[in-house]
């Protein structure tokens, strides 16, 4: 087990400065640098173009690439993600007051995805062929189909339009110390909409992995040794069938969190999705590319703790 | 039909010309021949392809479905109702919502198309390298997709959607250079199971040179699921194009596009009480996604017989 883990993290981390080489190329990328930045567009007639350029080799920005690259990362190592362009705050300070909200988001929308997925999966697999079985398929189909944006305006149209059940936007009411009630209340629309896709996903897996299961000759033996029906389904299957199931957690998250930007700014939601289409839409670069590098660190040490819980919950995983 | 087979396969590259000529093409036990009865058989993959060709008949003769030009502009009909002579009402600028609809399918079908055809080359070029040659040139292509694929493709596409012009041709490029990943992945395992198949190594054992190993002998065997993944991959660029539109990053006014007209749907009082202007838009891109995704699902039945039970 311990070698398991410790082979994994070795894959980790090089994939861990391709991360940091791909955000880093991408900032190269962008049009303008940090002196473009700087000087306001209406300022820069003030300038002439041998001052713009000592202002650049001040900053360092004439060193070569990978100079640059290394003075870099030496700075992201430190956590420094540099400053807005915008607000002239820190980006780390700015992504860490958001970053809980957009947690919250998708990991209600995972958990969600898992529970009534998982459920629905287990009733697919067991009446496989019958009718539930083929109306649980074509929703699916459905919710896979249908982008989260939809489902949104839909779901405020009729829960918060035509019904008022939930509220139309933010995380919590204004002006209220936020209970725990108002806070869930916020929460179960958003999280429902992002995480139909994900019930889809989860219940189309549960039940594949499930019929799997059920083929399995220890399934049978279980029934030749007359064992209830709900015995067999409920501790034997659906223990075993939950395992590969594991793996589309891994899977599914970069989609949340992609559905998440738009879902977010749909609900008015106080996240890095929101964040980051505000940067986008200001050309705030340092700020889009902290969100990415972010973002992708955070899908790698998911998928990281997918790997080490799935080699917990299955055993022939650590004799690779 | 086993030995004959094996027989012809002794000569090596003619092998597959000559199997074509000596047998008749539509034998009833031949895997085309059963493969496109599998296809026929499935009834949402049917029903599918039915939804798929309306569409693509929609887009095609737009002109004339529309009736109307979708940006001409009539500022005393804004806002109506459907009616007689505008099916699906007008909006806020009394433009047409059925012929705005029908010219977004131009729009979803093609940005579609353009964007997966462009990254299944990608992911054709690298799978094969990666998945043939193994080795070190596999392990830098294959760390390279780990590490995009850490990144929400989608996050990725609105950051270099931020940067370029919002026009139709860029948005096609920006959804078609960040799906590869999936797809390299998908070819480059095809690619290292047949490798070690017996009648690849007959082919390299003859002499075969090598490109002609990987296009003649290998490729035709990984367009099976290749097929399937970007037939699936349709839906998800349609409902990436769709998405972006919404956020005002896709194809631009006066350019019809079904995610552009819900982002009006983002008014309180248009959602509410002027359902006609974002309930057709909502419904064609569910149309649309799901037509692909029954296709698609269907030729992945089709093609591995495992999965069907007949």
């Amino acid at each position: 087990m311990r070698t398991y883990i410790l082979r994994r993290l070795a894959i980790t981390f090089p994939i861990l400065l391709g991360l940091t080489i791909v955000t880093f190329v991408f900032t190269e990328l962008m049009p303008g640098d940090f002196v473009d930045a700087l000087v306001p567009p209406t300022a820069i007639v003030a300038y002439t173009p041998e001052q713009l350029e000592a202002m650049r080799e001040s900053y360092g920005l004439n060193k070569p690439a990978y100079e640059r690259y290394l003075i870099w990362l030496g700075e992201l190592v430190r956590g420094n993600l540099g400053h807005s362009l915008v607000s002239g705050a820190p980006v780390r300070a700015e992504i860490g007051a958001r970053l809980p909200a957009t947690l919250q988001l998708t990991v209600s929308s995972l958990l969600f995805g898992i529970i009534v997925g998982g459920i629905l999966g287990i009733v697919a697999a067991v009446k496989q062929y019958t009718w539930v079985d083929q109306l649980l398929t074509i929703l699916g189909f459905f919710w896979i189909s249908t982008p989260g944006f939809i489902f949104a305006i839909a779901g405020i149209y009729l829960f918060s339009l035509k019904i008022p059940l939930f509220p139309t936007s933010g995380i919590t009411d204004y002006g209220e110390a936020a209970s725990w009630w108002t806070r869930i209340h916020h929460m179960i629309l958003p999280s429902a909409v992002l995480g139909l896709g994900s019930v889809a996903s989860f219940m189309r897996y549960t039940r594949g992995s499930m019929l799997d299961v059920i083929r399995q000759d220890y399934i049978t033996v279980a029934r030749a040794k007359g064992l209830g029906e709900k015995a067999i389904l409920l501790t034997h299957a659906l223990r075993n069938a939950l395992i590969p199931v594991i793996t589309i957690i891994g899977l599914d998250l970069p989609y949340l969190i992609g559905g998440a930007v738009i879902i977010e700014s749909i609900f008015a939601w106080p996240g890095m999705g929101t964040y980051s289409l505000g940067a986008i839409n200001a050309r705030d670069y340092p700020v889009i590319m902290g969100v990415n590098f972010m973002v992708a660190l955070v899908v790698l040490l998911s998928n990281l703790l997918t790997d080490i819980a799935y080699a917990f919950a299955d055993p022939r995983i650590r004799y690779e | 039909m086993m030995t004959q087979e094996q027989t012809l396969a002794g000569k090596a590259d003619e092998a597959g010309t000559t199997l074509q000529k000596t047998l008749p093409a539509r034998r009833r036990d031949s895997p085309s021949y059963r493969f496109w009865r599998r296809l026929w058989r499935h009834k949402l993959g049917m029903l599918g392809l039915t939804m798929l060709l309306t569409l693509l008949f929609v887009a095609l003769f737009a002109p004339a479905l529309a009736g109307i030009d979708p940006a001409k502009t009539d500022l005393k009909l804004k806002n109506k109702p459907p009616s007689a002579e505008h099916i699906l009402g007008t909006d806020a600028i009394g433009r047409d919502v059925w012929a705005r609809l029908v010219y977004g399918a131009r729009i979803s079908l093609s940005v579609g198309l353009v964007a997966v055809g462009i990254y299944t080359t990608i992911a054709l070029v690298l799978g094969s390298i990666a998945g043939y040659l193994g080795g070190a040139v596999d392990n830098v292509i294959m760390r390279l997709t780990d590490i995009i694929m850490c990144f929400p493709t989608f996050l990725l596409i609105i950051t270099v959607a931020s940067v370029l012009p919002p026009n139709i041709f860029n948005i096609m490029i920006i959804i078609g250079i960040f799906g590869w990943p999936g797809m390299t992945r998908l070819v480059r395992g095809q690619f290292l199971t047949l490798r070690s198949r017996d009648f690849v190594t007959a082919a390299v054992a003859l002499g075969v040179p090598t490109h002609r190993i990987i296009f003649r002998h290998i490729l035709p065997n990984v367009i099976g699921p290749v097929v399937v993944a970007a037939t699936l991959g349709l839906a998800g660029a349609i409902m990436t194009e769709s998405s972006l539109s919404f956020l005002g990053l896709g194809v631009q006014q006066p350019t019809p596009s079904w995610g552009q007209t819900l982002t009006t749907a983002m008014q309180l009082p248009i959602l509410e009480n002027m359902p006609w202007r974002w309930l057709p838009s909502a419904a064609a891109i569910a149309f649309a996604v799901l037509s692909v995704n029954f296709f698609g699902d269907a030729l992945r039945d089709a093609f591995d017989p495992r999965t069907m039970v007949e």
